[in-house]
């Protein structure tokens, strides 16, 4: 019983984004749809995955009945989990070193756009729409975090 | 390195939730609209079998015939004084623009500052306008062919839906159009805004200014039958309440003379809609497009041949044929030689064809005159003669039905990501095409690109099929505010197209993320309780089904099933169960009746849906609108009893429906507020505005069963 509520979990996030209604998502969907069934990837995982369920002639689209096999487990065996919201609030502490609550958005554009799994131009703006105060021209990171890990329901 | 890999991370995993919140909320208005349009074409339909089976003695016919009434037995010629602006005076008090003919580039800045100020253009000028763009259109052909020769760039806007403000927009950050901004306008100027009217006199007054570099092609709401459900007809009879037939009925032809596509340097095809496995532009470029005044219904020719046995009327329920939807089969001539009984078909005058059905020729014309009169009634058309001479009782020659679904699949079908051509049936009408089928099309007449529009995109454009099909959309939140950006593309002689974004209205640039996707989500949610509402008895007969013990209670899974199969959206109703039914459920289990209930304290006026009548009203108030604005054929806005009757009559044959004659009397005497025999059209349909909840509380004591005194209805807000 178990297995068939996580089938449908999957099933309602993939239709989502069937818009033909006809079992297949767009390939670039697929990062949206493992993600908001709570999942962490890193791109390099994402990566993976999709070459897991991508057709043998890559198409643009992926299948439902590619897709669910490989979603199951990574859910069943709690794969790409959650990274705990301390850690994130931890990961900006270890940024601001002087402890000052705040950091300044130059400096975390450029370290977020270099590092790791570099953010793009246009998501690095988007990020700073949300997290910059417009007034003080600061990232106060304490409130940002809290926004990002609020178990909203929508 | 691990701190940034964190935020990473997190940040893409929040961006993820909210698109997927966004897509949701996307999915309820497009299901929406889709399904609205796809009402309105059963709507049509139906009308075309009610034509075609009903004798023209019959008077639910007589109601809606003239809709398809051909009119156009005379020659353009013959119409121009009907439409001549020349009587109409413009009074001193008038403080509006003043046009003078020939056009200037100063009077049309004039006109778009005047607009900007939220005046409207005499009816005198608007005509004059309209009979110049008559005049120029008439000569345009079907495909504008044109070149960005001289280095010149084009730009290209989509779909604008009388929303003035982004075409002001797109003027300010491009340019008006001139010798050195060419531009095209890919169709849809009209509906659902609140400024069509103002688009087009800006549009044609452009083209009649510079018309080698400013192009319009036609859409699928450039149609009359269209504009009676979207808003444009209510639009113009409100703001020239003396004029508006006229203008609404030069309109008509107008959009009927609108080309159809515009060609780039032979290489970039630019149409409205897209294209299906038979789009043959040598076909499209010799047909006569003006014969296509709407493009829901193939013309017919006038039957030469009479019949005994009325076989001009196809028989049985065989009129799916006149259907959109994909059909490709043709009813055939009842000539064994099919070709040369076309040619002869073809050859025929009038005079033949009067002279064979027994009237002289003077009786004939005397008739046509009278139908084409000023003020078409429903008396007219008693007068008709009988069925024999009927000109809507033709033929589709197989010719037009060919011709005619090049149009529609031009104007109505939308790109899909898999191979092959299907029917169209979330719209009702042209295709879904394949990427084997742009290349196809587009390799076939040496094409390299097809740009489009028709479809609302979240960005404002969007390409597809490896970028040979681009759709560009310029009517910004479409939706809701902050729905949606607008976009315009610009071409240079490398045809490679550069898209600009925009969005009009300072504050949605200011929401974040996150607080434009509330937004429109909460807008989507409404919009969707309503149609919840609206079939709360479909709804709650499906879920007993689950619940033959009437529990009030049933599972998830049984709920999102039921709710499927009764409003048919296609929506993730597992996914939207926690916003849209909230506290009646637990564990997986919703309580329906609570949830009814829940929904009737947040719509204040949900009393509304008592009777089984007043629901069916409430859930088919756009086919209803669209009924009475078809009978009213003076457009006077009010209808009388006796036709008030006969739309319930003709609605609830549509829906296959059981409504008594006494319950519409009733109801009809309970909605004449003013007690003076006729409904108000306009006040009737503000009853089923949620916004406004005073009508509601009328509909609420007439509920009670009493005749009671209403109250005046205090206007909207």
């Amino acid at each position: 019983w178990q297995n068939d509520s996580v089938q449908k979990k999957i099933r309602s996030a993939f239709d989502v984004f069937d818009h033909e209604q006809n079992q297949t998502v767009d390939v670039r969907e697929i990062g949206t749809i493992i993600r908001s069934l709570g999942r962490f990837p890193t791109e390099a995982e994402l990566h993976d995955v999709i070459a897991e369920i991508e057709e043998e002639e890559p198409a643009g689209f992926i299948r439902f009945e590619k897709f669910l096999p490989t979603m199951s487990r990574i859910l069943m065996e709690n794969k790409l989990r959650p990274v705990p919201e301390d850690l994130l609030l931890q990961a900006f502490e270890v940024l601001d070193q002087q402890k000052k609550g705040h950091l300044d958005p130059e400096e975390l554009s450029r370290y977020l756009t270099q590092e790791g799994d570099p953010f793009s131009q246009e998501e690095m703006e988007e990020m700073l729409s949300a997290a910059l105060d417009p007034e003080k021209n600061l990232i106060f990171y304490r409130d940002f975090v809290s926004m990002m890990t609020a178990d909203e329901p929508w | 390195m691990r701190a940034a890999l964190l935020i990473q991370r997190w940040y893409r995993q929040y961006v993820a939730r909210l698109e997927m919140r966004r897509r949701c909320t996307w999915n309820i208005f497009q299901s929406i609209e889709y399904s609205g349009e796809q009402d309105q074409i059963k709507l049509y339909n139906f009308f075309g079998f009610l034509m075609d089976h009903f004798t023209p003695a019959s008077s639910e016919r007589n109601l809606i015939s003239h809709i398809f009434r051909e009119s156009e037995v005379f020659q353009d010629a013959e119409w121009e004084p009907y439409f001549c602006y020349k009587s109409i005076d413009v009074p001193d008090m008038y403080t509006g623009p003043h046009l003078t003919f020939p056009l200037t580039v100063n009077i049309i800045t004039e006109l778009v500052e005047a607009f900007k100020h939220k005046q409207h253009l005499h009816a005198r000028y608007v005509l004059q306008l309209l009979g110049e763009t008559w005049r120029l259109l008439r000569i345009l052909p079907n495909i504008n062919e044109v070149s960005t020769f001289h280095s010149k760039e084009i730009t290209i806007c989509g779909d604008l839906h009388g929303q003035l403000e982004d075409l002001l927009l797109v003027f300010y950050k491009n340019g008006l159009p001139s010798v050195e901004t060419p531009y095209v306008f890919n169709g849809d100027f009209v509906d659902r805004g609140k400024d069509s009217i103002e688009i087009l006199l800006i549009l044609f007054a452009f083209q009649l200014v510079y018309p080698n570099d400013v192009h319009l092609n036609r859409g699928n709401h450039e149609d009359h039958i269209v504009n009676l459900r979207y808003g444009f007809t209510k639009e113009v009879l409100g703001k020239y309440r003396v004029h508006g037939k006229k203008i609404l009925k030069l309109l008509q032809k107008i959009f009927s003379w609108l080309p159809l596509a515009t060609v780039i340097d032979q290489k970039v095809l630019i149409l409205h809609g897209g294209i299906s496995d038979t789009t043959d532009l040598k076909l499209i470029a010799k047909l006569e497009r003006n014969r296509y005044v709407s493009a829901l219904r193939p013309p017919k020719r006038p039957q030469a041949l009479s019949s005994s046995d009325g076989n001009a009327r196809f028989s049985g329920g065989d009129w799916d044929q006149y259907s959109l939807v994909g059909r490709r089969r043709v009813r055939s001539l009842t000539h064994s030689n099919p070709a040369s009984s076309r040619r002869e078909l073809q050859r025929r005058s009038l005079q033949n064809y009067s002279t064979r059905t027994g009237h002289n020729v003077e009786e004939e014309l005397r008739e046509r005159r009278r139908w084409a009169g000023l003020s078409a009634s429903c008396e007219r058309i008693h007068d008709l003669p009988s069925s024999d001479s009927d000109p809507d009782s033709g033929e589709v020659l197989e010719t037009d039905a060919e011709e005619w679904k090049q149009i529609v699949d031009m104007l109505w079908s939308d790109p899909m990501s898999q191979d092959g051509c299907i029917p169209n049936e979330v719209r009702g009408g042209g295709c879904y095409w394949g990427p084997d089928i742009t290349e196809d099309v587009l390799n076939r007449h040496n094409l390299r690109l097809l740009i489009r529009s028709h479809e609302c995109k979240q960005d404002g454009y969007e390409f597809c099929h490896n970028r040979r099909v681009l759709t560009i959309f310029s009517a910004s939140n479409y939706y809701e505010v902050g729905s949606n950006r607008g976009a315009y593309i610009r071409l240079g002689p490398d045809l490679n197209p550069h898209v600009v974004q925009y969005q009009a209205s300072r504050s949605t640039r200011e929401l974040t993320l996150r607080q434009s996707v509330g937004r429109t989500e909460r807008s989507a949610l409404r919009a969707l309780r309503e149609q919840v509402f609206a079939h709360k008895s479909d709804l709650t007969s499906a879920y007993e089904e689950f619940d033959p013990e009437h529990t009030g209670v049933i599972s998830m899974k049984h709920w999102a099933v039921a709710t499927e199969t009764v409003l048919q959206l296609g929506l993730p109703w597992r996914v939207l169960r926690e916003q849209l039914v909230g506290d009646s459920t637990q564990d997986g289990i919703i309580n329906y009746n609570d949830w009814f209930r829940e929904l009737a304290l947040m719509d204040p006026n949900t009393e509304l849906a008592h009777t089984g009548l007043l629901e069916t009203m409430y859930r088919h108030h756009s086919n209803l609108e669209t009924i009475f604005r078809i009978i009213d054929t003076d457009h006077s806005g009010l209808i009388s009893f006796e036709e008030f009757r006969q739309t319930w009559k003709l609605l609830s044959s549509h829906l296959k429906m059981e409504i008594s004659d006494k319950a519409i009397s009733d109801l009809a005497l309970s909605i004449d507020f003013n007690k003076d025999g006729s409904i108000d059209i306009n006040e009737f349909m503000e009853a089923f505005r949620l916004v406004d909840c005073s009508h509601a509380q009328i509909l609420i004591s007439m509920n009670g069963g009493t005749s009671p005194d209403p109250p005046q209805p205090s206007s909207p807000s």
